[in-house]
């Protein structure tokens, strides 16, 4: 492995002379962490809601009151018809509209069943699927409101008392903010390394290399060495920016996460090598890598949970470094587990590095037939 | 007895129904400057990479620096230099950063590699050019710089694959000029080409058409052999028969 040596040293000149690629490779971890941080919100709020209360007495105006006041609802606009309410979702200017017939606190105060009308734009399913909730919610408050008076009793039957583990907040930046540690590195780093092969050989410097003694290995291993100091850099930007900027927590070994991210690194690294070892021009590299990185953002949980999808998608999944990756990031920075419950994924990730490698290493040749 | 450097036997390469080299039968001694002469397509190329363990004959063998290709592709290695139409220089390094990293890969470590690179320096006189970056060089110098690579490891065989294309006329001289005392020195040259000047100032050259051996000799041997003037002339002269065998 003695000419290992020299080929990282050159490569690691080669980086370091391409300040533009450097320059995007750790100024892709803050902008990308600023994006996501703070434009994905998971839990929907502010949904512009238009009121059409036909009834106008206080009973009504106390219901609308409930409805902004969970957060989710922001009222923008009062009209006076079924139609103009129907109108404004229509048109996308509001995306819910709360309708409260006359008879609505006639009903309420005779003992009959009131009906209250919440129509939602369920061609946005993340907002309405919010504003349903948030509305059965309230019904659901009153209703139990309404019933204890009537029996007489002060306290409810029965309470469910929820506690969100690990992210008591149900904050967005603590679910997003550790996944996106993997998704920004295997992004940055497959396609780095995915133009390594190819560029030597474009450049005319691959036929030079093959006529020396360097192995096979040597020249992989070396290839991707310097961007392992690369990928452990973007992760500590995107783990200080995530800690100080939206206050996710680093519950766990900290060091740990490091040892785990080195192989997922190696492993992102190795990936980016096999599609290089596949195409033939810098170009395809880059269609490759591409084609390669939205099942990453999309099977991988980093987005959509993994056991709603179809088997075939979820085995697909659990082919790629990040899924294992992602159990690891949350595991440590968020429940703060240690070695002992993630013992199956470094073996996996272990696993994916090794044959990555050695794919590679066998798909190459060291001769121009 | 070994006084040769590289010797082919029935060395024959196919890919698919093409015969890109048939049947060839070289012997080449020590300290000689060799030259493979043909029209493009003739095998020359083909031959080279042959000889430096790139690509496997179909059949024959041929024994390069004592080893036998077949038998041990990487062992060779260490022993030739290549030097191939490019130059593979990497242009985002310096003069110096492109020895030191070919040095590095040919094994020579700390202070033999340091003072390889002083002698090689010396040799093709690249010592004002040592921080430039390869790709800001001239065609000239890159071939030189190129040449200064590929002999980092003071191969005894060393291999040119069209090394002046894209090199003005005064550098061109200059380079056969390293060539010649690199043949006084006992390391033998192997080198393509497709110009006239060039293929008069080997020792020996082969004259090669369509994967066959056709002329072998001196310069003027060969133009013999073909029945022309000059070396020119016999090239013509082959291109022409050439040209009727296929109408044929």
């Amino acid at each position: 492995m003695k000419l290992f040596i020299p080929m990282f040293r050159k490569e690691f000149i080669q980086m370091r002379r391409d300040r533009l690629t450097l320059g995007i490779m750790v100024g892709i971890p803050v902008i990308q962490l600023m994006m996501f941080g703070f434009a994905i919100q998971t839990d929907v709020r502010h949904i512009p809601t238009v009121v059409f209360d036909e009834s106008r007495t206080p009973t009504s105006r106390d219901l609308i009151a409930a409805f902004e006041n969970t957060g989710n609802f922001h009222i923008v606009a009062h009209v006076d018809g079924r139609d103009a309410l129907d109108e404004w979702i229509a048109k996308g200017d509001a995306q819910a509209g709360i309708a409260i017939p006359h008879d609505f606190p006639r009903d309420l105060a005779r003992g009959t069943t009131a009906t209250l009308q919440v129509v939602v734009d369920a061609s946005d399913p993340l907002s309405s699927q919010a504003a349903l909730a948030a509305a059965a919610g309230i019904a659901q408050i009153r209703n139990l409101a309404i019933l204890s008076a009537a029996a007489h009793r002060t306290e409810l039957p029965l309470e469910t008392r929820v506690r969100p583990r690990y992210n008591p907040g149900l904050r967005s930046p603590n679910y997003i903010v550790p996944g996106l540690v993997g998704v920004i590195l295997t992004i940055t780093l497959v396609l780095v390394t995915a133009m390594a092969i190819v560029r030597e050989r474009e450049r005319g410097t691959l036929e030079q290399l093959i006529v020396t003694p360097i192995t096979k290995t040597e020249l992989m291993l070396g290839k991707i060495a310097p961007y392992i100091g690369v990928g452990l850099v973007q992760m500590t930007t995107v783990l200080l920016l995530g800690r100080f900027v939206f206050d996710v927590p680093l519950t766990g070994n900290v060091l740990l996460l490091y040892a785990i991210a080195f192989i997922f690194i190696v492993a992102s690294l190795a990936m980016g090598l096999f599609v290089s070892t596949l195409v033939r021009t810098q170009q395809q590299a880059m269609q490759a890598s591409f084609f390669f990185v939205l099942p990453n953002i999309l099977l991988s949980g980093f987005m959509f949970p993994r056991q709603a999808m179809p088997a075939v998608f979820q085995w697909i999944g659990a082919l790629l470094p990040l899924t294992h990756f992602l159990k690891v990031l949350r595991g440590i920075l968020l429940k703060g587990v240690g070695a002992a419950e993630l013992w199956r994924e470094i073996a996996i990730l272990l696993a994916m590095a090794t044959l990555l490698i050695a794919l590679s290493v066998r798909r190459f040749h060291k001769t121009l037939d | 007895m070994n006084d040769v450097a590289v010797e082919t036997r029935h060395l024959t390469r196919r890919f698919g129904p093409l015969v890109a080299v048939r049947d060839l039968n070289l012997s080449i001694a020590k300290g000689e400057v060799f030259g493979l002469l043909g029209p493009n397509g003739s095998g020359k190329t083909t031959t080279i990479r042959m000889l430096c363990g790139l690509i496997a004959p179909t059949e024959g063998t041929a024994i390069v620096a004592g080893v036998d290709v077949r038998e041990a592709p990487d062992r060779i290695k260490e022993l030739i230099g290549y030097m191939s139409q490019r130059f593979g220089l990497y242009e985002d390094l310096t003069v110096a950063e492109n020895m030191d990293f070919y040095g590095g890969i040919y094994g020579l470590e700390g202070p033999s590699r340091r003072g390889r690179i002083a002698e090689v320096v010396a040799f093709l006189g690249l010592d004002r050019r040592l921080n430039q970056l390869a790709g800001t060089l001239s065609g000239g110098w890159k071939q030189r710089l190129g040449l200064a690579c590929a002999l980092m490891h003071g191969p005894s065989v060393l291999f040119l694959d069209e090394p002046t294309a894209g090199v003005d006329p005064a550098a061109r001289r200059g380079f056969w000029q390293t060539i010649k005392q690199l043949g006084q020195t006992g390391t033998t040259v192997i080198v393509t080409t497709h110009y006239m000047d060039e293929a008069e100032r080997c020792g020996r050259i082969a004259l090669l058409s369509h994967g066959h051996l056709i002329a072998l000799g001196t310069p003027d041997e060969v133009a013999k052999q073909v029945g022309g003037e000059s070396l020119e002339d016999a090239f013509i002269i082959l291109q022409e028969r050439d040209e009727q065998e296929q109408e044929a």
